[in-house]
């Protein structure tokens, strides 16, 4: 007790507010928004201009709150791992129960806020979503199955669902399909990424496909998602549900998809490969869902 | 008694910083939650 009277007290430096919106993977969200965007923008009827940009923003917060929950329960890994070393908390700049204090505050509030902005279905889908990342992908499944890509997709797959909701107050048949077009993207987009990243999984000890199952066969893989894909991306042209501006689109770019997925099914990775078919694949997913999205929108709009 | 090399300058110049961010993020908040209620007004008139 006299020690810690007399003993030098260093008050923690305070977080940064840039390793706050660290925390929340900026990059990520961006996705997140854009495809909650789309799904507000593509339902029927109209929404109040300020009550969309209160629920997108909810929506961005929610995906926010789980990226800094995400972190705080992986911070171990992270510090393993050369892409995520640098992250606040196992760049040391920042104290572990911030970043749990920072995400539950945020995922409260994204919730309230849109409740307060939509209704009761949007809220409860935000809901899901966040526990879903968290508890289901983020503890349960990424260190534990090859899987977890698969099963985990589907928590990045709820924002144009939740957009969708905070316009109509339900759910059809568009926005199930628009899930699960994300949620089929989900595994060639990071199976691309895990073949170029395999060693820094395989060194953090999370069983990505490439480092339980290999390379054969997570190459195997990428091709029969692509194709999957593919079924999901045109299956709302094909129900009528959407006009031929989507489906030229998704028809076009998914059959590109399918091509770079099958330059990565036909080869071996060599030595000092420098895995450029991977990382094409990688980055043309991205392009490839802002499309596809932006898609929808014009579609519906071209239809009105 | 504090550390000899606690750096308080450097400690209190963050404390400003996030101050004023976050002032401007609770800013921007009053500021939206002002316009959600007058949307929702909107609304229901």
């Amino acid at each position: 007790m006299a020690q810690s009277l007399t003993s030098p007290v260093t008050p923690a430096m305070p977080a940064d507010w840039r390793d706050l919106l660290a925390l929340t993977k900026p990059r990520v969200m961006s996705l997140v928004v854009f495809t909650a965007l789309c799904g507000l923008l593509a339902a029927p009827g109209a929404v109040d201009p300020i009550l969309g940009f209160a629920a997108v923003l909810a929506i961005a917060l929610g995906a926010g709150a789980s990226g800094a929950l995400n972190q705080w329960y992986e911070a171990d890994i992270d510090a393993m791992m050369k892409r995520t070393a640098k992250r606040p908390l196992p760049g040391g700049r920042m104290e572990r129960q911030t970043a749990l204090h920072f995400g539950v505050g945020l995922a409260a509030f994204s919730l309230l806020l849109m409740y307060m902005a939509s209704n009761l279905l949007a809220t409860a889908i935000l809901a899901v979503a966040i526990l879903f990342y968290i508890v289901v992908y983020t503890v349960w499944l990424k260190p534990r199955t090859p899987q977890n890509i698969v099963i985990g997709g589907a928590a990045g797959a709820f924002p144009p669902l939740i957009g969708w909701a905070a316009v109509t107050g339900d759910i059809t048949a568009l926005p199930v399909l628009l899930f699960l077009l994300i949620f089929l993207w989900t595994p060639p987009h990071f199976w691309a990424l895990a073949l170029f990243m395999q060693s820094d999984y395989a060194k953090a000890g999370i069983p990505m496909l490439p480092v339980v199952a290999g390379e054969r066969t997570t190459r195997r893989q990428i091709m029969i998602y692509s194709l999957l894909m593919t079924a999901g991306a045109i299956a709302p042209w094909l129900l009528g549900l959407t006009g031929a501006v989507y489906g030229v689109t998704a028809a076009v770019l998914s059959a590109a998809f399918c091509l770079l997925a099958l330059d990565i099914a036909r080869r071996t990775t060599q030595p000092d490969d420098k895995m450029k078919p991977e990382k094409r694949l990688f980055t043309f997913s991205l392009f490839y869902l802002f499309v596809l999205f932006a898609a929808v929108v014009a579609d519906r709009w071209v239809l009105a | 008694m504090t550390d000899p090399e606690f750096d308080e300058v450097a400690f209190r110049a963050q404390q400003r910083r996030n101050a004023n961010v976050t002032a401007m993020v609770l800013g921007a908040l009053a500021v939206l939650f002002f316009a959600i209620t007058i949307a929702k007004l909107g609304l229901a008139t």
